[in-house]
C-alpha cells in the first residue's frame, strides 16, 4: 500500500498514550439503494456527511452543451463511525453515486479493509459499476441484496450469475434499515476479508 | 407567430458551486496543506492550547482546536465545521507545523502475517 510508514508502529505515543487504530469498510451501490440507511443503521451516530470540492482538472467536462465550463462541482460522501474500543475505530463510508467520482473511490478504497455493494434486484445493474470497481483494484467484498418490499425473491445463486461474480463471493440478503442486518452485513465482508488476506498471506509466505 | 423563446437555462458554473468561495476564502487562497496528508480516517487531537505567540489563526482553526479535544478522524473534523475535505486539510496542515494538534496516520492495511485487526472488529461487532 502506500502510505508511508506511520509514527503510530509502535501503537505508543511520545506520551505513552496508546496511538487509535481506524479502520474501514466502503458501502457502495447504485442510486437509492440504501447506502445511507445502511450507514445509518449501524452508525453510532446519525450519518456524517463530508464534502470534497472538485475543479475541472479532476473531473472531466460534462459534455453535453459542447460548451466549455470550468466544472467546478462538490461530492458529497456520507460516513458513519462505530467505536469498537477506545483505541479501535471502525469508520464506514458511503461511495458517491456516480461514475465520473471515481478518483474520489481512489482514496476512499485505499486502505478500506473490504467493501458492500448493495443491490436492488429490481435494478441489478446498478451495481456493476462497483462490482467492477473493486475486482479491479482487489479490494474484497461481499453482495448484499437489499430486500426491498415488491422485490421479487432471487435465488442468491440467481444474483450470483446475474452478476458474473466468482463463486467466492459472498452474496447475502439484507435489510438496511435494521441494526442487526447491517451488522451481520458488516460481520460477513469481514470474515470474507479476512479470508481472502489468509489466502494471500499463505500464497505469499510460500 | 412565433414568440421569442428563452433559450434553456445554461449552467454557466455547476449549481453545486456556490460553497466553492468559501473554502478558499478560509484557506486564504491555498489548496494544500503545508505538510502533512490527512488520510480521511488520520485521528487528530489538540496537542496543546493556544497561546500568545499563535499568531495568524483564523476561527476556523480555533474551531478545530476546540473540537479535536476529543480525538477525532479529519472526515470527521469535515463534517463537523461543514468545510470540505480539501479546506480542512489546509487548515490542520497550519495547526500541525505549529504543533497544536497531533495526527495519527492510520496503519496500512493488515500486514501479511496480522490480521488480528480483523478478528478484533468482528468481535467487537457481535458484541455490540
Ligand atoms: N422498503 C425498504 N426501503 C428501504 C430499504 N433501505 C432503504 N430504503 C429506502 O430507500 C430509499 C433510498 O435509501 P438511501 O439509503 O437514501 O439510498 P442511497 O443508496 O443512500 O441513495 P443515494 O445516496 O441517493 O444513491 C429511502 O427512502 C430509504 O428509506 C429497505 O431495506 N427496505
Ligand atoms: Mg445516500
Amino acid at each position: 500500500m502506500d502510505y508511508e510508514p506511520s509514527d503510530s508502529a509502535d501503537r505508543t505515543g511520545a506520551s505513552g498514550e496508546l496511538m487509535p487504530t481506524a479502520v474501514k469498510i466502503l458501502i457502495a451501490g447504485g442510486f437509492g439503494v440504501g447506502k445511507t440507511t445502511l450507514v445509518g443503521a449501524v452508525s453510532e451516530t446519525r450519518p456524517l456527511r463530508t464534502e470534497e470540492v472538485l475543479t475541472e482538472e479532476g473531473v472531466s467536462v460534462d459534455d453535453l452543451s459542447g460548451i466549455e465550463t470550468k466544472t467546478t462541482t462538490t461530492v458529497a460522501m456520507d460516513f458513519g463511525r462505530i467505536s469498537i474500543t477506545d483505541d479501535l475505530v471502525l469508520y464506514l463510508f458511503g461511495t458517491p453515486g456516480q461514475d465520473r467520482f471515481w478518483f474520489v473511490w481512489d482514496e476512499l478504497a485505499l486502505g478500506a479493509l473490504g467493501a458492500v455493494v448493495l443491490a436492488d434486484t429490481r435494478r441489478l445493474a446498478d451495481c456493476f459499476p462497483s462490482v467492477d470497481y473493486f475486482e479491479k483494484h482487489g479490494t474484497p467484498f461481499i453482495v448484499a441484496v437489499n430486500c426491498f418490499e415488491g422485490a421479487r425473491q432471487y435465488q442468491l445463486d440467481e444474483v450470483t450469475q446475474a452478476l458474473s461474480l466468482d463463486p467466492g463471493v459472498p452474496v447475502m440478503l439484507c435489510d438496511a434499515r435494521r441494526r442487526e442486518s447491517g451488522k451481520e452485513v458488516l460481520i460477513a465482508v469481514l470474515e470474507h476479508a479476512m479470508r481472502t488476506h489468509r489466502r494471500v498471506s499463505a500464497t505469499t509466505a510460500g | 407567430m412565433t414568440e421569442y423563446e428563452e433559450p434553456p437555462d445554461v449552467h454557466w458554473v455547476d449549481e453545486h458551486a456556490g460553497p466553492v468561495v468559501r473554502p478558499y476564502a478560509v484557506t486564504r487562497g491555498r489548496a494544500r496543506p503545508v505538510t502533512g496528508k490527512f488520510d480521511l480516517v488520520s485521528q487528530v487531537s489538540t496537542a496543546r492550547t493556544v497561546a500568545s505567540q499563535d499568531v495568524g489563526l483564523g476561527p476556523e482553526h480555533l474551531a478545530i482546536i476546540a473540537l479535536c479535544r476529543r480525538r477525532l478522524s479529519v472526515a470527521e473534523v469535515a463534517a463537523h465545521l461543514d468545510l470540505p475535505l480539501g479546506a480542512v486539510r489546509v487548515l490542520l496542515g497550519d495547526l500541525l507545523e505549529r504543533q497544536l494538534v497531533r495526527v495519527v496516520e492510520p496503519r496500512p492495511t493488515p500486514v501479511l502475517t496480522d490480521d488480528s485487526i480483523f478478528e478484533q472488529v468482528i468481535n467487537g461487532l457481535r458484541t455490540l
